[in-house]
């Protein structure tokens, strides 16, 4: 048998020796960036006049652009409503064209069975992604793939793309309007879904870009976020996505106890922060806790006369009635994740499209997480080392996106918000199955039982201590409370093939995933 | 002591068990469907073994559906089980 070397990273984390000298990569070391010189790459342009663009032939266009061994692009901002994805795969793959990596901004549940034919008939042989889940996870964690897939956080591929790591040859961008040359933006439209902050470093830096819209409108298309500059074809088709399944629909407040618990928990814990002071600013990502946490927060802020100066990231309509009323000044929106935060962007000139570079990049001359104070974000692990893990089930499989976790944890103060236990499985564990996001990022854990505070962190340890709301315990404590409820689980079998690398925003390895065993 | 009576108990809500007890021609046979077996299968089936035997029941068919049940639940559901089928009206008490 092969002997595997190993070698660990800054946070002991075992990564294969070979595989890491193969695909160039260094060991996680630090969150510290610094200040280093990068060098950006940039497109081909096939010169036009742009009178030539206008097609409704997917198979014309994936003919003349698509050949084997090259990078396709596309983004998930029309998420489980996505239609174009398996529309243009279907044409690629009917093409015969082979060995193509895959490198979206990630993978919803509809493109799945999409992308496992895609792997089968030789079509797509490497991914790149933020995340993946469902039968495809269940697939690349049992080793479809023969190279591990390559899952970087919004920010980290932004960087990855500007500085040719990714070198998009094709990019195939869904959007709910465009006029003849390409002029769009994901505003206006039966399939509007608001910021196109993830498409638009794919538009800027792809060699090809290719439009697909349902709604061709009088030129020029204003206002435009992607730019007629930019775009190489501009393809009417049917429909691009289902409207009702691109966002949750009416935002609904958890009435879940525990939820409410924890979501008091953590304002309790953001009010008695040194952060909580005229022009803070803050995430908060989606989910019940997290919405629920915008309700008190917002109490908070009318009681002690404080606004923010912006919300930032995936944008929900809790935060949007917060710019409505006055509380937070500007939102800063890479995503809306329902209709309301969609709708609201063609409305409002304080909710400003931001794109994936300027969100979350490090390699930047500032990116927005940079000046973050307050973010709140979920787990479905956190190890006594406060290490996170987004990416892996309890049972080994991917389920998970980065998204902009290991970017935004870089806030000044970084939350998590986990229930102890879900069913069986305990969230808060000795050691995580993957580590997405160091310890060294995050600050504090609110779980319904008790907030344990990142042992570096004394000033807010001092801060809250006090805090009748706020019941202080050690991560190692809730780790135990955890494991005296659910029991201690038998340890995942794997074997030695990595079927994904898990990079930090630097370009070095956090982590690695292993094939499980059948 | 043999279980004849098919009888049933628990619901497939998540966490809880549910358990449906019928006549076996070969001693215990557990059937245990479960999203966290590879975690704590071992386990599950330890309580489920440990409540048999505290019922003296040497024979049975037991189809367990479960949905990430703790412990308690799956010896309460299964305590359940048992007494339908034998038709008791009160638990065991030093069972429990």
């Amino acid at each position: 048998m092969r002997k595997v070397i190993s070698l660990k990273n800054s946070i002991g984390r075992e990564l294969s020796d070979d595989l890491m000298k193969k695909l160039d990569y260094k060991p996680f070391e630090s969150t510290e960036i610094g200040n280093p010189v990068v060098q950006r790459v940039a497109p081909k342009v096939r010169v036009s006049t742009g009178n030539d663009k206008l097609t409704t032939s997917i198979k014309d266009v994936v003919r003349e652009t698509v050949k084997d061994g090259m990078t396709i692009s596309f983004h998930h901002h029309l998420r489980e409503g996505d239609f174009i994805f398996n529309m243009v795969m279907d044409e690629i793959i009917k093409q015969g064209i082979k060995d193509l990596t895959l490198a979206p901004s990630s993978l919803t549940n509809v493109m799945n069975d999409k992308v496992i034919e895609a792997i089968k008939a030789g079509t797509v042989t490497h991914i790149e992604s933020s995340g993946m889940r469902g039968t495809l996870g269940e697939a690349v964690s049992h080793g479809i793939l023969k190279d591990p897939v390559i899952l970087r956080s919004h920010g980290a591929r932004a960087r990855a793309i500007e500085n040719g790591d990714v070198k998009i040859d094709v990019a195939f961008l869904g959007v709910p309007n465009a006029d003849r040359l390409g002029n769009a933006n994901g505003m206006t439209g039966d399939a509007a879904f608001g910021s196109l902050g993830y498409a638009l470093v794919d538009a800027a830096y792809a060699d090809k870009v290719v439009l697909l819209t349902d709604n061709v409108v009088d030129y020029p298309n204003t206002p435009a976020s992607i730019m007629q500059t930019q775009v190489d074809y501009v393809v009417q088709v049917d429909k691009v996505g289902d409207p009702d399944r691109i966002g949750s629909g009416a935002t609904r407040f958890t009435k879940n106890p525990k939820d409410l618990k924890i979501a008091k928990m953590v304002n309790d814990v953001i009010v008695h922060s040194p952060y909580f002071k005229q022009g803070f600013s803050f995430q908060t990502g989606s989910g019940g806790a997290a919405l629920a946490v915008a309700r008190f927060l917002r109490q908070s802020m009318l009681d002690k006369n404080i606004t923010a100066s912006f919300a930032l990231g995936g944008i929900t309509t809790p935060i949007v009635k917060l710019l409505e009323e006055g509380l937070v000044k500007k939102v800063m929106d890479v995503q809306d994740f329902d209709k309301g935060a969609a709708d609201s962007m063609k409305n409002n000139r304080d909710q400003q499209e931001i794109d994936a570079s300027w969100y979350a990049d490090p390699d930047n001359k500032g990116a927005m997480v940079d000046q973050l104070d307050v973010c709140i974000l979920s787990a479905l692990e956190i190890d006594t080392d406060f290490n996170v893990n987004v990416m892996t089930g309890s049972n080994g499989v991917l389920r998970g996106a980065i998204g902009g976790h290991q970017d935004a944890a870089t806030a000044k103060m970084t939350i998590i918000s986990a229930p102890l236990t879900r069913g069986r499985i305990a969230t808060v564990v000795p050691k995580v199955g993957t580590v997405v996001t160091p310890g060294d990022s995050i600050d504090v854990l609110v779980t319904e039982v008790g907030v344990a505070v990142n042992p570096k962190r004394k000033d807010l340890i001092e801060a809250f201590k006090k805090v009748p709301g706020i019941p202080l315990m050690t991560i190692e404590e809730l780790q135990q409370r955890a494991e005296k409820i659910v029991g201690k689980p038998e340890k995942l079998q794997y074997t030695d093939k990595t079927v994904a690398m898990i990079e930090y925003r630097d370009k070095t390895i956090i982590d690695e995933v292993k094939q499980l065993k059948d | 002591m043999k279980i004849e009576k098919t009888a049933l108990a628990g619901t497939v809500e998540s966490s809880d068990i549910q358990f449906t007890l019928s006549a076996s021609d070969n001693g215990i046979q557990i059937d245990l469907d479960s999203p966290v077996k590879d975690l704590y299968g071992k386990q599950i089936i330890q309580v489920i073994e440990d409540t048999l035997k505290a019922y003296n029941i040497e024979s049975v068919k037991v189809k367990a559906i479960d949905k990430g049940a703790l412990d308690c639940v799956i010896k309460a559901r299964l305590v359940t089980a048992i007494q339908r089928s034998l038709g008791m009206d009160e638990p065991n008490w030093e069972v429990l």
